[in-house]
């Protein structure tokens, strides 16, 4: 079996608790407005549109399929800004045993894992068996998920997983539908059956600009179901690569200081671990 | 101009610094050792390199006085009894400091302040020993002016401990430089993390690899000058360098280096180590006379001689004939192979050297993965450091480093400079330190990228008194001036940051 893998990053000190290693898989079912990593929402569909812009020739063309080789990109991020599919088309397939292979190297520096995307739930069976083989190494899993499928009938995996890093990007369903273009639904059910398995590692909402009601709305009843249990991470909304509909969408660059400090200070009123990055 | 007057008239020196180089320009005009010729030559051709420690020594380079023995019994010469408390102590301490003399007449070892000064505080208020402690140190930043004064702390939590980190975190200072002796099993995570908090806001304290070195020195070890390890109540009498790449220049193919080159000046350095190890203890009157020796804060038997080494990256890829130096050794299996191999040769040769009054070593020097002077450029890089510019990713840095640490038990080390979102997480540090020791890395080093303190190539500047020096002032810091050259010579500050990434 094999995933497509947009990224792995060796040492992360902001995915979980430690330093970790964070594998970013390909594909996610939300079309988030302010996603800051628009490329790793579809698969690439093979227009080839980027090859000719590749300026290391890392891109080329066999049986009219984008070939990608990785020791030749300079990693400028050219393809990526110039594709119109939000993907990528520098993506490896690669095997458990070759992520194992490569966290065997970092064992001794990281604390754990973190799986994060795209949505990682979409390769759901390749993480259980992933996981099952990460546990052998006695390193800490977690997950980072829109809370897209029902995951209190994924067994398996929920038992291979040590937490849960949870976007709750809206608990308006119909804003939520404008952000993603899903309901929120399943979002706030898992909300509720991490807290109910000890399984939610931490909560995150991101701020909006000119959207304080849906940003109150969010926090008061995201922080409420936390009360003590689990971190709650407010996440200023930047631009920084967010698609051309969404910087027009959300109008303003950020949100400004006085809006985060009311969300803040409405999420310490319930949640004692609440803070804004 | 001869050399005297331009001492005496250059405004950027201040009076200390010209009294010290006057005595330097004595000690190296005075013929005194008897070296051979090939000494002389290999010294012209800059294979081997004195560290201007000139031609009659008259004390060893770097003394590690036991002061335990002050604390204890006091000083017969100094007239100091034993101290009663924490004020006491700290003044005995900052009295006999003066007067521990080394290669650049200031104490390369302080001591370890948490061992020395926590049976005092028992009963003290955190405010009053932070008082204490802050005009200890600010006496021993203002008069002690030279960044390879080193002192100690740990392995285990102390409220000392404790209130120096607080204490450098908040002042800022270059000097004293710090090492913290790290042992996963006996320093708590929390005063661990402290640590790690200081050292990336004022680049100290550094991380000892404790079981490393307990295993090869027993307890009884200090951390001084840079990174060196030696005995307490010992030290090292002498430290030259081969110069690696000038070395490898000698040689015809890898196999004349190994079977004749190496060998060859091996030898010449370890006779020329002999000559000036002999000089100190049978003719200069320190280990007859000075007050050290006779009231017992040293130990002949505690003495070695430092075999130093640079440039080892240059050398194997000048071996290997790679011209590319982000191809070469640190990037490259085959490069990194040889330079194991150069390594295990060297400390053979070394360690069947029989070195006079070397009897606490099994009559051995020890192997010091020198740190380079500003004069280096950048023809040798530090001991067996990876070219700065061509690190590889931090990770595959530090196996890299586990796999010569072993060969330096005088001292090596690496120093990684990080981005400032890493001190909201001293925790993911801590994770890559203990991994670091695990894969046998001996000394782990950082700071922020945006510190005023940083660490040049094992000891601390500090950005603005290099300003001073670039705008011709003065800079009281002896060090300052070394910094500058290595900025501007050895491009020192311009380390990879170990950047945070984000996820979406």
């Amino acid at each position: 079996m094999l995933a497509p893998i947009n990224k792995i990053i060796n040492f992360s000190n902001v995915d979980g608790p430690g330093n970790r290693c964070v594998i970013f898989f390909q594909s996610c079912p939300f079309k988030c407005l302010y996603c800051h990593n628009p490329e790793t929402i579809n698969y690439c569909n093979h227009c080839q549109k980027c090859v000719d812009k590749c300026m290391s020739s890392a891109l080329s063309v066999v049986d009219n399929k984008v070939v990608y080789d990785s020791n030749k990109c300079i990693n400028c991020d050219t393809c990526i800004s110039v594709c119109d599919n939000f993907a990528s088309p520098k993506i490896n397939y690669m095997s458990v045993n070759d992520i194992i292979v490569k966290l065997i190297k970092l064992k001794p520096f990281i604390k754990g894992i973190t799986v994060s995307g795209g949505e990682c739930t979409n390769h759901k069976q390749f993480l259980i068996e992933l996981f099952k083989e990460v546990k052998k190494l006695d390193l800490h899993i977690l997950m980072d998920s829109n809370g897209n499928i029902d995951l209190s009938i994924e067994e398996e995996l929920m038992d291979l997983v040590d937490g849960v890093m949870l976007d709750v990007k809206s608990v308006d369903d119909k804003f939520h539908y404008i952000l993603t273009s899903k309901s929120c639904d399943m979002v706030l059910n898992n909300l509720d059956y991490l807290l109910s398995v000890d399984k939610l590692y931490e909560a995150r909402t991101v701020l909006l600009p000119n959207f304080m009601v849906e940003n109150l709305k969010t926090v008061n009843y995201v922080s409420k179901k936390l009360l003590l249990k689990s971190q709650y991470k407010l996440i200023k909304y930047r631009k920084y690569g967010v698609s051309e509909k969404g910087v027009d969408f959300f109008k303003d660059d950020t949100i400004n200081d006085e809006d985060v400090k009311e969300c803040l200070e409405i999420a310490l009123k319930y949640c004692n671990n609440s803070f804004i990055v | 101009m001869n050399d005297v007057y331009k001492i005496i008239s250059d405004t950027t020196m201040t009076y200390k610094q010209q009294l010290l180089s006057l005595a330097r320009l004595a000690e190296g005009s005075e013929i005194n050792l008897d070296l051979s010729d090939e000494y002389y030559n290999a010294k012209n051709d800059s294979v081997i390199c004195d560290l201007n420690e000139g031609n009659a020594p008259y004390r060893p380079r770097y003394i590690i006085p036991d002061y335990s023995v002050l604390m204890n019994k006091g000083c017969d010469f100094l007239q100091l009894d034993a101290p009663t408390d924490l004020w006491e102590a700290c003044n005995s301490l900052l009295i006999m400091y003066s007067h521990v003399p080394s290669i650049t007449s200031f104490p390369v070892y302080l001591g370890g302040f948490d061992d020395l000064l926590e049976p005092f505080v028992t009963d003290l208020s955190d405010a009053e020993i932070e008082k204490c402690l802050r005009l200890f140190l600010l006496n021993i930043d203002r008069t002690l002016t030279d960044s390879f004064v080193h002192a100690n702390i740990g392995p285990k939590d102390s409220r000392v401990g404790r209130i120096v980190l607080k204490l450098s975190e908040q002042m800022q200072l270059a000097i004293p430089n710090i090492t913290l002796k790290y042992d996963e099993e006996l320093t708590s995570d929390e005063f661990a993390n402290l640590a790690i908090t200081c050292m990336l806001k004022t680049a100290k304290p550094s991380f000892a690899n404790h079981k490393m070195f307990v295993s090869e020195w027993s307890e009884n070890y200090s951390i001084a000058s840079c990174y060196n390890g030696l005995k307490i109540g010992g030290g090292g009498y002498t430290l030259p360098r081969l110069r690696m790449y000038e070395l490898s220049q000698k040689a015809i193919d890898i196999n004349d280096f190994m079977n004749n080159v190496l060998p060859k000046y091996t030898k010449i350095m370890c006779e020329f180590m002999d000559a000036r190890v002999k000089f100190i203890v049978e003719e200069s009157a320190f280990f007859k006379s000075n007050f050290l020796v006779t009231e017992k804060f040293l130990d002949i038997n505690n003495f070695t001689g430092m075999f130093g080494m640079v440039g080892l990256n240059e050398c194997v890829n000048n071996l290997l004939n790679i011209k590319d130096h982000s191809l070469g050794y640190g990037n490259n299996e085959k490069a990194d192979e040889i330079g194991v191999e150069i390594m295990e040769k060297l400390s053979q040769l070394v360690a069947d050297h029989k070195a006079p009054y070397c009897s606490g070593f099994n009559d051995q020097y020890r192997l010091h993965a020198q740190v380079g002077i500003d004069s280096d450029g950048r023809e040798d890089s530090p001991g067996a450091r990876i070219r700065v510019g061509n690190e590889p990713e931090i990770f595959e840095h530090i196996v890299h480093s586990g796999k010569f640490h072993k060969y330096f038990p005088t001292g090596i080390g690496d120093i990684f400079k990080f981005e400032e979102t890493w001190l909201n997480t001293p925790n993911a540090l801590l994770d890559i330190i203990k991994g670091a020791f695990k894969m046998n890395m001996r000394y782990f080093s950082g700071y922020l990228d945006s510190n005023d303190v940083v660490r040049v190539t094992g000891y601390l500047v500090k950005k603005s008194e290099l300003y001073k020096l670039d705008s011709n002032k003065q800079s009281l810091n002896n060090v300052s001036i070394f910094g500058k050259g290595a900025r501007d010579t050895g491009c020192a500050l311009d380390r990879k940051v170990e950047k945070n990434v984000s996820t979406n």
